[in-house]
């Protein structure tokens, strides 16, 4: 059986169906004084088997594969440090979105939940076998430990992400202690901003009351209600940003926290004197290699359950990736004479990143073109941009991550467009003048605008804060004799190799 | 004696071998060194950072012969290693005081 995503006039034809749905049971009901609870929705075990492997896959996107790309990149004498760095950021990160990091993120703020979740579910308090997450399906769930453990390697990889601006001169004690505050201050908050919505399925049932009131009454008592529903979402959520996989989340925020620290810690010793040539492409390449295969749990297991919606993320992550490797290497080839392995291997990590706010919503053209797209743009900042400004990004992080995943968030406002392939907005989205499920280029454009800001300002202000912080407490910078002699001896005690 | 030392292709290594040992030529160390003479080095381009490589890995032979044995040797070497190119390297002939083979403790001559 195939399943095609419903159209605008699929949404339509939807709404009225569940409308007479809902007349029905009102009817049938209306004899019994006190109408029997809808039994609580139970998880699929396709989904839930889905989940848990895409949860699998993207834990392999950081160890081994970020791990490894970056550590191909850095020196002999540093891929130690990077490769440390990495494995340490998912475990800290493991332990801290147990104990209150996925309450933060995903739990119930009060008051506040506009910004920040709160800590009613810290230590998992209420999260066990039986609680359920919702999907973007109306009555389909996973288990929440599911979607907990998901969300918690997004977490993970994050701010792994980083460390690749500050590489080969970063004490080993900064980057522990910087990347504990900033998912707690940064990452946590900027999640529960774009993706908490309390009750999708309730938003949507509000916004399809609204939109099928007739009278003046009818129209504000169902104004109210939605009001109601909506005001327990995540700001950006509510401002009908689109971001499927992390865009902004992930890539836009770690990206200006990366080009911060670069700017703050300041350049490697000798950088644009010494030979700072990557000490394994191979390394590289294979790192790159598992990021694409991984990415499929990153992009399609963000659909959280196993659909249509699922295997066009999966298509959009392959065609997208395939186009930017290939146009990375043309241009490259065109502009600097050679088509360079480092070229493809950045180009397909710069489609991921674009691809990834835009998997779930442009059709797999629309994602072809995104990818064939983003690469020049990300190779014009890491070459020309980076040189003219002269700040020591060592890996690119700024260059690939935020460029990509700014193209990629605005990106996805366009292709989400049901005239370009898009499957168009959800019912839950531009619910504001009666618009819902409605695809408008200039709101939609404003609303990706305002989250790509947010996370611009957010992490980028909050991170040179805490960057100052962790300069007071532990110091930034190993000095330099600890630098040239490289951060595997000097702040490890070990070499990455003895041969 | 003399000690002959080359530097060389590295691909040539080969070829030069079998020279030598087709002239008597029985022992031979090898490095792997790098360094630049008149060959000028290559540009690597990584992303955005371009870097002039001037040291290029070259072979570095030596070999101990007789005095009356040089001319061969060179002779040897020059032919095995010669492409025309700019780069193909030099060779220098240094004096060599003493020798001992060490299994056997004999010296000089009786050593190479």
């Amino acid at each position: 059986m195939t399943f095609k995503r419903p159209t605008r006039a699929g949404w339509a034809v939807l709404a009225i169906a569940a409308l007479c749905v809902a007349g029905f049971v009102d009817v049938a009901f209306a004899e019994d004084a006190a109408p029997a609870a809808t039994a609580a929705p139970v998880p699929n075990k396709g989904d839930v088997a889905w989940m848990l492997t895409s949860s699998a896959l993207v834990l392999m996107m950081s160890i081994p594969g970020l791990a490894l790309f970056y550590g191909g990149l850095v020196r002999t004498k540093n891929m130690a440090s990077v490769l440390t760095q990495v494995f340490a950021i998912v475990s800290m990160i493991g332990v801290t979105w147990t104990i209150y990091g996925y309450s933060l993120a995903f739990g119930d703020g009060g008051s506040m939940t506009s910004w920040i979740g709160g800590f009613s579910k810290a230590f998992l308090h209420g999260v066990d076998a039986n609680s359920t997450s919702a999907t973007f399906s109306n009555g389909v769930v996973i288990p929440e430990l599911a979607y907990f453990v998901f969300q918690m390697t997004f977490a993970m990889i994050t701010p792994a992400l980083i460390v690749g601006a500050f590489a080969e001169r970063i004490k080993f004690s900064a980057v522990m202690l910087f990347i504990l505050l900033w998912s707690t201050f940064i990452y946590y908050p900027i999640a529960h901003w774009v993706w908490y919505v309390a009750a999708p399925d309730d938003v949507a049932a509000a916004a399809k009351a609204l939109a099928a009131a007739t009278d003046a009454a009818a129209k504000t008592a169902a104004q109210a209600k939605l009001d109601e529903v909506t005001g327990s979402v995540g700001w950006l959520a509510g401002a009908g940003s689109l971001d499927f996989a992390g865009g902004t989340v992930v890539h836009i925020n770690a990206g200006i926290a990366g080009l911060v620290g670069a700017v703050i810690i300041g350049k490697r010793t000798g950088y644009g004197k010494d030979l700072m040539a990557p000490h394994s492409l191979t390394m590289t390449m294979i790192g790159a290699a598992l990021l694409w295969v991984g990415w499929f749990g990153f992009n399609a297991g963000s659909n959280l359950e196993a659909n249509g919606t699922t295997a066009l993320a999966f298509v959009n992550t392959m065609v997208a990736t395939a186009g930017a490797a290939l146009s990375w290497l043309l241009v490259e080839w065109i502009v600097k004479g050679k088509p360079s392995l480092l070229g493809i291997c950045s180009g397909a990590v710069a489609g991921l990143v674009a691809v990834t706010p835009a998997s779930g919503f442009a059709g797999p053209i629309g994602a072809l073109v995104l990818g064939l797209v983003v690469s020049p743009v990300c190779l014009f900042f890491v070459s020309a941009v980076k040189n003219a400004l002269g700040y020591d990004d060592a890996l690119d992080v700024f260059g690939v991550h935020c460029v990509g995943g700014i193209i990629g968030a605005l990106g996805t406002g366009i292709l989400v467009n049901p005239a370009l392939g898009g499957v168009g907005i959800t019912d839950y989205a531009n619910i504001t003048g009666n618009n819902a499920g409605t695809y408008d280029f200039a709101t939609q454009m404003i609303a990706q605008g305002k989250a790509v800001l947010a996370t611009l300002l957010w992490s980028g202000i909050g991170s040179a804060i805490l960057y100052k912080i962790v300069d007071v407490i532990v110091g930034l910078r190993v000095n330099v004799e600890s630098e040239r002699e490289g951060l595997d001896i000097s702040e490890h005690g070990e070499r990455a190799y003895n041969m | 004696m003399k000690i002959v030392m080359a530097i060389i292709k590295p691909f040539k290594l080969e070829e030069v071998r079998d020279a030598l040992t087709a002239i008597g030529v029985h022992g031979l160390t090898v490095t792997e060194v790098k360094g630049y003479g008149r060959q000028k080095g290559h540009t690597e381009i990584y992303r955005g950072a371009e870097y002039a490589v001037s040291f290029l890995p070259k072979i570095k032979i030596e070999v101990a012969v007789a005095t009356d044995q040089v001319d061969k040797t060179i002779e040897a070497i020059t032919s095995a290693a010669k492409t025309g190119q700019i780069g193909d390297g030099k060779i220098f002939v240094i004096n060599l005081d003493h020798a001992v083979r060490i299994r056997t403790g004999e010296a000089d001559a009786a050593a190479l």
